[in-house]
């Protein structure tokens, strides 16, 4: 399929959040790249239109900042992240100091107590998005696959939810692969499938279950050439959205012949 | 082992090097660490430095771009009391976004005041884990006692310090001996205090003015066989490595393992921007300036990190 086929259907079926349209499925974060122009490139090959930036990672006071200054607003919706809060009065801080510099009052709601797995506290993470969904934020909330708190969270009022697939930076794939798939089913927000894939195989393989989106950071920023792997996970997360929507067939024990 | 230790350093922390300065208050020490230019035999001029002083070595430092910093001092509890300590990270904390102290061991209280004031982070180094050789080369003062030493990083924990550094001071003993004491010391305190951000040093002995020989040296490439061994086994854990080491094996080797170095050290206080130049702990081998640390990270394709902490997580 060609680019522009590429793009003229993603603009038939965008990607809905908090009623704002997006054509690109493909979020990424900013962490861990070689250098800011590394990233501003990978950005800009991966089509991506939301990208997440962690607030410990960048200086709000300083106009020039090493990170923020080669994000272009008017192009990306910059969504900090809360990365590093180890509970809910943390997160809250964090997303009303960003609210108060001026960025806009979405929030990627990350509490990880657990610096080496940084696994989601569910508990806190609850907490704190409905302390934020009152305070009149957009939260989508970073959460273990847990269908149960999906839910909870979908009731107190955030945007969309976003489930692991595997642990942060792992390059597991979907090891949550069925929990993701009650969540998937479940939900009436959408779901973007946030950490753990490694390979845009995986990343299809999120997209063919039904996932809203994907988010991607370690598996491009770490990458030997980002801006390439970039324009790999693009294709990989268009082709994986219309398998979805072309319906898939499924797997099955027995034969099928393709000659009936 | 190598390209393995470097593909995992990589994948779990990209090619970014976060950078930090120490900041020395004083070099004053009641104890007689035989390797140390503290050592209280030196005869080396002692210097406390005062808040404002304190202040204006900060400042210096902000100004090379620091946001992360590391305050040091000896062991004199009459000198340089807690309260002085509290009021050193209220000024330090005013100015960076991250403190880190590396002082005399506290009681859970002292470093829970400490946290209160705006630390976030400790480095304690055990110096060495083999008892014997630890009363040999501590022969006298509070640091003679190994376990108030060894359970410190405990009690920084419970007290809520969030990034907690050890280390053993290599060349004092079999560095394999010491690297699996470490390790053993290290799964411990992440079973325990699984929400605190365990790091790894790893400190080879510098001449300092004591000119103490290391009876057990470490060679680079056994200094690297110990990092990356310790990176196989603790992927996610962050390992620092200071200015101790020469700028050309810093290059080399920062690669396999380091996710965090020192730049523009001085290891005196008040080396900065007050003028002192004696009374230094060790000597530095890397001695470029800030510039030239992230010059060189930039050409091996590496971001240096100034701002990985925010201030409102203390």
């Amino acid at each position: 399929m060609s680019f522009f086929l590429l793009t003229k259907m993603s603009k038939k079926d965008p990607l809905v959040i908090a009623g704002k349209k997006f054509t690109s499925r493909l979020l990424i974060g900013t962490g861990k790249f070689p250098s800011p122009k590394v990233m501003q490139k990978a950005l800009a090959a991966s089509g991506a239109e939301v990208v997440t930036v962690a607030l410990r990672r960048i200086d709000l006071k300083n106009p020039r900042d090493h990170i923020l200054a080669y994000l272009d607003k008017k192009k990306y919706l910059i969504l900090p992240n809360t990365s590093g809060a180890k509970n809910a009065d943390e997160a809250v801080r964090l997303a009303r100091i960003a609210r108060a510099f001026g960025l806009p009052g979405w929030i990627k709601l990350e509490v990880t107590p657990d610096p080496r797995y940084l696994l989601p506290d569910p508990i806190e993470t609850l907490k704190a998005a409905e302390i934020l969904v009152k305070d009149k934020f957009t939260v989508l909330p970073y959460i273990n696959a847990d269908p149960v708190l999906a839910k909870r969270l979908e009731d107190a009022g955030c945007a969309a939810v976003m489930p692991l697939g595997s642990p942060i930076g792992s390059a597991q794939g979907l090891k949550t692969r069925h929990n993701l798939e009650i969540i998937i089913e479940q939900a009436n927000v959408p779901v973007v499938v946030d950490a753990g894939l490694g390979a845009p195989s995986q990343a299809a393989e999120a997209m063919e279950m039904g996932a809203d989106a994907v988010l991607i950071n370690t598996a491009i920023a770490v990458a030997d050439d980002p801006p390439a792997m970039a324009a790999a996970f693009k294709l990989a997360v268009a082709a994986g959205r219309l398998a979805y929507l072309s319906g898939l067939i499924g797997e099955s024990k027995v034969a099928r012949a393709s000659s009936l | 082992m190598i390209e393995a230790a470097r593909r995992q350093t990589r994948k779990y922390f990209g090619k970014t090097i976060q950078l930090y300065a120490p900041l020395y208050l004083s070099n004053e020490c009641v104890n007689g660490c035989a390797y140390c230019g503290f050592n209280s035999k030196s005869q080396i001029k002692r210097i406390t430095l005062t808040i404002d002083q304190v202040a204006r070595e900060a400042g210096y430092l902000r100004k090379q771009g620091f946001q992360h910093v590391l305050m040091l001092t000896g062991e004199s509890r009459e000198v340089v009391p807690v309260d002085y300590l509290r009021e050193a990270v209220k000024c330090l904390k005013k100015i960076f976004v991250s403190v880190s102290i590396e002082v005399y061991p506290l009681l859970e209280d002292e470093y829970r005041n400490l946290v209160e004031a705006g630390a976030d982070g400790l480095t304690i180094y055990q110096e060495t884990y083999h008892l014997p050789t630890y009363r040999k080369v501590h022969p006298f003062g509070p640091k003679r006692n190994y376990r108030f030493r060894l359970e410190a990083a405990e009690r920084a924990a419970a007290a809520g310090m969030r990034k907690i550094g050890l280390g053993v001071l290599l060349g004092l003993y079999d560095w394999r001996y010491e690297s699996e004491k470490l390790a053993q010391h290290l799964r411990y305190l992440l079973k325990k205090y699984w929400q605190t951000q365990f790091q790894l040093s790893f400190p080879r002995i510098n001449p300092a003015e004591t000119k103490f020989k290391a009876a057990h040296p470490v060679t680079d490439h056994e200094l690297v066989r110990m990092i990356c061994e310790l990176r196989l086994a603790f992927p996610q854990v962050p390992f620092t490595l200071s200015t101790r080491e020469r700028a050309e094996l810093r290059d080399k080797i920062f690669p396999l393992g380091i996710t965090s170095m020192s730049a523009g050290s001085i290891t005196c206080p008040g080396g900065y921007s007050l003028g002192v130049k004696s009374g230094k702990q060790f000597e530095i081998a890397d001695t470029r300036s800030v510039k030239e640390v992230c010059r060189s990270l930039v050409a091996a394709g590496y971001e240096p990190v100034f701002k990985d902490w925010e201030r409102s997580f203390s």
